[in-house]
């Protein structure tokens, strides 16, 4: 049997069929990424390639095959899987809605994603960019919130605008190089610029990152996290496939994983600070693809690969708590242990895997990037790494399943979570310390060769060192009162420019401009009556006409001798 | 759920939570103690600070804690500032019904 169809298209055609079906057949829909995803791990080796001709130009569709390099053919691969993967837990998890919308725009995102890590140009990765933009928008607004709703629309045009720049730097690489194939591309051209931040704003670099903290709070428990899987991943993957060893994004990559922290220690919002320490988690892909070494660019897909698995076990987590109580505030939060301790344990889970303790998934991974850093000889960027890791530990380790589950006794006693909701969470569980503890499972899927050994003493006892202690640093601060307590309110971030600054401005300069038009219209009214009239009757007779034209004639007169000057 | 309701809950005890701390102390301790016993490779030239990663977890975070407290007085601002959020945070509905 050989598989031969498109990866994304089993998605799009579930997606039309719960479209069409009644909701009640909703549970069909989670054997399509399971068996596709079989289907296409069994068949890895004799995938042909698929093009569509598109009046003079190909569309490659599935760029596969013998013709690609083996290192570009797995990248493919794995992240196809990773994206299977995702979407099977997500459907698991969202089984108990009953929302049409949520259930198609998953499906097509979860499709998209899968068509542009398999797409062979530009052209193609372009239609599916703007494809995860748009399916994706509508888990947003599927939240059905007057927030959500302008969320939604901010998500949107971002990410949109992030597709125009990509087609506009494919069109210009085209013009360059003659050709629109995905490839290497490394900085200098305009058009590699426009990829970088084509890419970059995907991949959620300082500045534009909002659209992430922004959206992914406001979309729905199911939403969120289908997002958390996706979109960021592919715009990770188009990095790894055209930057590779891109000095820049060493640097990017490190202020990544620092400045989200401060934010996530702040923020009330617990699928916010989530969403912060997202953006934390991609900075340590974004090193490994800038250093570019085997040992880093395989650190960044195993990285990519658990972050998947175990971020998207927090937000379905804290999905849980909203789902059940109807927010995420960590203010009004605590004590939920007693009622939910199920979602407690998977919380706990995830929050190990995450502050990478050892036997949990992210162990394995984020410390290759850490080693690859060391290997390059960038120290102090390492040090910096160093300190994310300690302080991820701090906000997503302690800080979530703290104040949401324990704490201070809220009161709040909500049902345990749904068992649909379990079932997800204890699968992605499972995963992240299957993956932690057996870690050969995921490097033999690895691109380039691999001889990394996660744990040996030194590794193990310093990393369990750096936790510990930033456990203590925790406990210390909360014992003397020093811990900032969890407030109901929003912390300004970059999209401030664009949702107080920018409105501003544009309301100023509107109302000087009404302004000025009021003062015209007012000085032009009474200099039209300044203009002399001969009362007599309502009709203009000769007089005035005259009068008028007089005027009229000395008024040209002054602009003739006026434009004699200029 | 009743039962829960009843019996005082594992982490309201203080002395539970007392023993886990005292236990965390513990590990704490040992792990400072491990690093001298046991032969660390030493990669970076910081490494070599004895407990290099206890003193500098504990001061990561406690820095981390400290900015991010001042940053509140730059960047804090009330929970409605930029939306009204009127339409949710409803405790009076229930919230399975609006999720549905």
């Amino acid at each position: 049997m050989s598989y031969a169809i498109p990866a994304f298209l089993p998605f799009f055609i579930a997606a039309l069929f719960a479209a069409i079906a009644p909701i009640r057949f909703r549970y069909i829909l989670v054997l399509v990424p399971l068996i596709n995803g079989i289907l296409l791990f069994l068949n890895a080796d004799q995938l042909s390639p698929i093009t569509v001709q598109l009046h003079t130009f190909t569309l490659q569709i599935m760029d596969v095959g013998p013709a690609v390099t083996e290192q570009d053919a797995k990248l493919s691969l794995l992240f196809a899987y990773l994206f299977h993967l995702a979407c099977f837990i997500c459907l698991i998890y969202a089984l108990h809605v009953k929302d049409k919308v949520q259930l198609v725009s998953g499906l097509l995102y979860a499709g998209s994603a899968i068509g542009a890590v398999f797409a062979g140009d530009f052209i193609t990765l372009f239609i599916f960019w703007e494809l995860l933009a748009l399916t994706s928008a509508f888990l947003v607004f599927a939240r059905r919130t007057e927030a959500a709703k302008a969320a939604g629309i901010r998500y949107l045009i971002i990410q949109v605008l992030s597709g125009v720049l990509l087609l506009i730097g494919a069109i210009s690489y085209f013009q360059q190089t003659g050709s629109t194939d995905i490839g290497y591309i490394g900085l200098g051209s305009t058009a590699s610029w426009l990829f970088l931040v084509a890419f970059g704003i995907k991949a959620a670099f300082p500045f534009m990152h909002s659209w992430l903290t922004d959206a992914y709070p406001e979309a729905t428990p199911v939403g969120t996290v289908f997002l958390s899987a996706f979109t960021t991943k592919v715009a990770i993957y188009m990095l790894a496939r055209t930057f590779p060893g891109e000095d820049l994004l060493v640097y990017i990559g490190a202020a990544m994983t620092c400045f989200p922290i401060f934010y996530a220690v702040i923020e009330n919002d617990l699928r916010k600070v989530l969403a912060y320490s997202l953006i934390n988690q991609l900075g340590f892909m974004v090193c490994g693809i800038g250093i570019g070494t085997a040992l880093a660019l395989n650190g960044t897909v195993a990285h990519a690969f658990n972050d998947v698995i175990f971020k998207g076990l927090l937000f379905m987590t804290m999905g849980a708590v909203l789902t059940r109580v109807g927010h995420v505030n960590g203010s009004n939060l605590g004590g939920l242990y007693k009622t939910m301790p199920k979602t407690t344990l998977f919380c706990i889970i995830g929050a190990a895997s995450i502050s990478a303790f050892p036997l949990f998934s992210g162990f394995v991974s984020k410390s290759m990037v850490m080693a690859a850093m060391i290997e390059a000889g960038h120290e102090y960027l390492w040090l910096m790494l160093l300190f994310a890791s300690a302080g991820v530990f701090h906000h997503a380790g302690i800080k979530i399943p703290f104040f949401a589950f324990f704490a201070h006794d809220s009161g709040l006693r909500p049902k345990e979570a749904p068992t649909n909701m379990l079932v997800a969470m204890g699968i992605a569980s499972a995963l992240c310390i299957l993956v932690g503890s057996y870690p050969a499972l995921l490097y033999s899927l690895l691109p380039w060769e691999n001889n990394y050994v996660a744990y040996d003493i030194t590794h193990t006892l310093t990393q369990l060192q750096l936790l510990f202690f930033s456990a203590l640093a925790f406990v210390w601060l909360n014992q003397k009162g020093l811990y900032p307590p969890e407030l109901k309110s929003v912390n300004l971030d970059v999209e401030w420019i664009f949702r107080k600054a920018l409105p501003g401005i544009g309301n100023g300069i509107y109302r000087l401009a009404s302004g000025a038009k009021r003062v015209a219209v007012s000085s032009s009214l009474s200099l039209l009556n300044a203009i002399p009239v001969m009362k007599r009757g309502n009709d203009a007779n000769a007089a005035t006409m005259t009068l008028r034209m007089a005027i009229g004639f000395v008024l040209l007169v002054l602009m003739a001798f006026v434009t004699q000057f200029l | 759920m009743n039962k829960s309701e009843q019996k005082v809950a594992f982490f309201d005890k203080p002395e539970n939570v007392k023993i886990i701390l005292r236990v965390f102390y513990v590990l704490c301790v040992v792990l400072v103690i491990a690093d001298f016993i046991v032969h660390r490779h030493i990669y970076v030239s910081f490494e070599e600070i004895p407990a290099f990663y206890a003193i500098y977890g504990f001061v990561a975070c406690v820095v981390l804690v400290v900015i991010a407290k001042e940053m509140r007085k730059l960047v804090m601002r009330d929970e409605k500032y930029y939306d009204a959020r009127d339409d949710e945070d409803d405790s009076s509905k229930k919230p399975e019904e609006k999720q549905q």
